[in-house]
């Protein structure tokens, strides 16, 4: 009888299935839901990158591409970053990657040696601290507040670095806050990192869902390109979530680096994909646009319903998440979220899935139409009226 | 906004002044004002419900008649089509290009009750010289609804 978990390495065995799995499996089994739980987008992804893709396929490109990706792709990718963001990348500095998430891993694997530390603000996207762990490295969560609309501040950076700190994950905009930083708070987290050897790892993947403010990179930051891995993809901004691509940006000791890891462990990113979101990059700014003005239609209502129904909810400048307070009902985020499935069946993302400093609050995600999100709120608001 | 309130509209129809004018961050007023002033000018015409008529009637049925037009004096294109449109089995009236004048669609509670409508009443229209009746067989897809399988997106209740 073989004892497996015996075999399996001690990070990955420690790495435990989130905790809400459970809650997670109840749910999406559960027959009438009604769901404001999802991290994806309901719009498909626009019908010419869909085209492009299967044009791509009718012309024959099945293989292989170079291992970091097609050059006219990370060409385009390059355009793109310059155009929307205002920096500037070589296409020697792009590697085109399986999603965000890829990129992630391996940039923390990059640069992580056994015992190193990497900085992560949380409440924040659920797959840093196992990347960390998996890497050999130890995650340092700097628990950001609810007054500082979750921003990180410069102090608690500061607090927060060791002669061991390696990186600092920047997850902003944010999963789940919506919180966003702005050009000034990013020039006071430049301001501390900028006298270290610290590589800020930029996730960026909500970059184009911002509103009424415009997403600035910490690469456009004086003296951060050259210490910042620029994390990006498509799944968010142009509905492409199963494409599974995204891409990492940065200096090209670094990129070259990271390749290797990819180069090995992926060979590339699906060709298919590459091909649609070169359409994706080259013309679908007016989807993204429509995209854009509907999830910010969605957020006022979402916010201003659970506003109203007096669990306090700030605006979130980004992303398509509300991360209302629920901190008066007494509940804890799980008890909520458990109750509101149970009696409501209305299905929420408890604040404590994205750590600690989530207590107290609960993730509602906006990516659905204006009725199916009128349906939730009114059943949140029956839930509420039972609880009284 | 008239754009944004246009488009929400035409997706759902149901919506308040109070939340469109939530979802677009303006004054209840302001949309009531904008809307009125929609309807008013003729933009907005009207406010339906999209259903699925052959879920509550099996036997309703609706066809496009192509209709083919000799023009008689003082009785145009236009005169003929809103003839047609007065009658309340039609639907629709459009004015066409290629091989037929006008596109008419009639729905009715029955085969016959259409068919009879297209024979005695549409054909015998002075200037129409020739009807081509082509019934709907199914629908899936209307007004940018779509009619088949359930709704279901594919996306999981919870994901992070
Ligand atoms: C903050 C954040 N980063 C990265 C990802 C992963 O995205 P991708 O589909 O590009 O791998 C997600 C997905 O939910 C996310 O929320």
């Amino acid at each position: 009888m073989i004892d497996y978990s015996k075999l399996i390495a001690p990070a990955v065995k420690e790495t435990r299935p989130s905790g809400i799995r459970r809650f997670f499996d109840i749910a999406n089994t559960m027959e009438g839901v009604i769901s404001l739980g999802v991290g994806e987008p309901d719009f498909r992804t626009p019908w010419q990158i869909r085209s492009a893709g299967i044009n791509s396929l009718r012309r024959g490109h099945t293989r292989y591409t170079a291992n970091r990706g097609l050059e006219e792709l990370r060409l385009e990718i390059c355009r793109y970053l310059e155009r929307r963001y205002e920096v500037t990348y070589a296409p020697e500095e792009v590697l085109v990657t399986v999603g965000g998430s890829e990129a992630i891993d391996m940039a923390v694997r990059a640069i992580c040696a056994p015992g190193d530390e990497i900085i992560i603000p949380q409440p924040s996207y659920v797959c840093y601290e196992p990347i960390t762990r998996m890497a050999g490295g130890v995650p340092v969560i700097i628990n950001t507040r609810a007054e500082n609309g979750f921003k990180l501040t410069a102090q608690e950076l500061r607090a927060a670095i060791t002669e061991k700190t390696k990186a600092l994950i920047l997850p902003y905009p944010s999963n789940p806050t919506g919180a966003v930083m702005r050009r000034g708070d990013l020039e006071a987290i430049a301001e501390v990192l900028r006298d270290t050897d610290i590589i800020c790892i930029s996730d960026e993947i909500y970059s184009e869902l911002t509103y009424g403010v415009r997403h600035v990179s910490p690469a456009a930051i004086p003296e951060m390109r050259e210490r910042t891995i620029l994390i990006n993809g498509f799944s968010k901004a142009f509905s492409m979530t199963g494409w599974r691509l995204g891409y990492a940006a940065g200096p090209t000791e670094l990129i070259r680096e990271i390749t290797k890891i990819h180069q090995y462990a992926i060979m590339c990113a699906p060709t298919v994909s590459q091909h649609a979101a070169i359409e994706a990059l080259r013309s679908c700014d007016g989807e993204v646009a429509l995209m854009v003005e509907e999830y910010d239609m969605r957020r006022r209502f979402i916010v201003d319903g659970f506003n109203k129904l007096g669990l306090d909810c700030r605006e979130p400048s980004g992303a398509f998440y509300a991360f209302p307070s629920i901190a008066k009902t007494g509940l804890s985020s799980e008890e909520f979220c458990e109750r509101l499935l149970y009696s409501k069946r209305v299905a929420v993302v408890p604040g404590t899935a994205f750590g600690d400093s989530g207590e107290g609050f609960i993730r509602a995600s906006y990516c659905y139409s204006l009725e199916h999100i009128k349906e939730a709120l009114y059943r949140i608001g029956e839930f509420l009226e039972e609880l009284k | 906004m008239r754009t944004e309130i246009l488009r929400l509209l035409e997706k759902n129809a149901r919506l308040t002044d109070g939340e469109i004018a939530t979802a677009l961050g303006v004054s209840e007023s302001e949309v009531r004002a904008e809307i009125a002033a929609l309807r008013e000018s003729g933009i907005i015409r009207g406010y339906k419900c999209v259903i699925d008529r052959a879920a509550v009637d099996r036997d309703a049925v609706s066809a496009n008649i192509e209709v083919k037009l000799t023009p008689k004096a003082g009785l145009g294109f236009d005169e003929v089509a809103e003839q047609i449109a007065a009658y309340p089995q039609v639907d629709a009236v459009y004015l066409m290009s290629g091989s037929c004048d006008l596109l008419v669609t009639v729905s009715g509670k029955s085969f016959r009750e259409v068919a009879s409508f297209v024979a005695e009443e549409l054909a015998v229209i002075d200037s129409v010289t020739g009807t081509a009746t082509q019934f709907i067989m199914r629908r899936y897809k209307e007004f940018g609804v779509t009619l088949f399988g359930d709704e279901d997106d594919g996306r999981s209740k919870l994901s992070l």
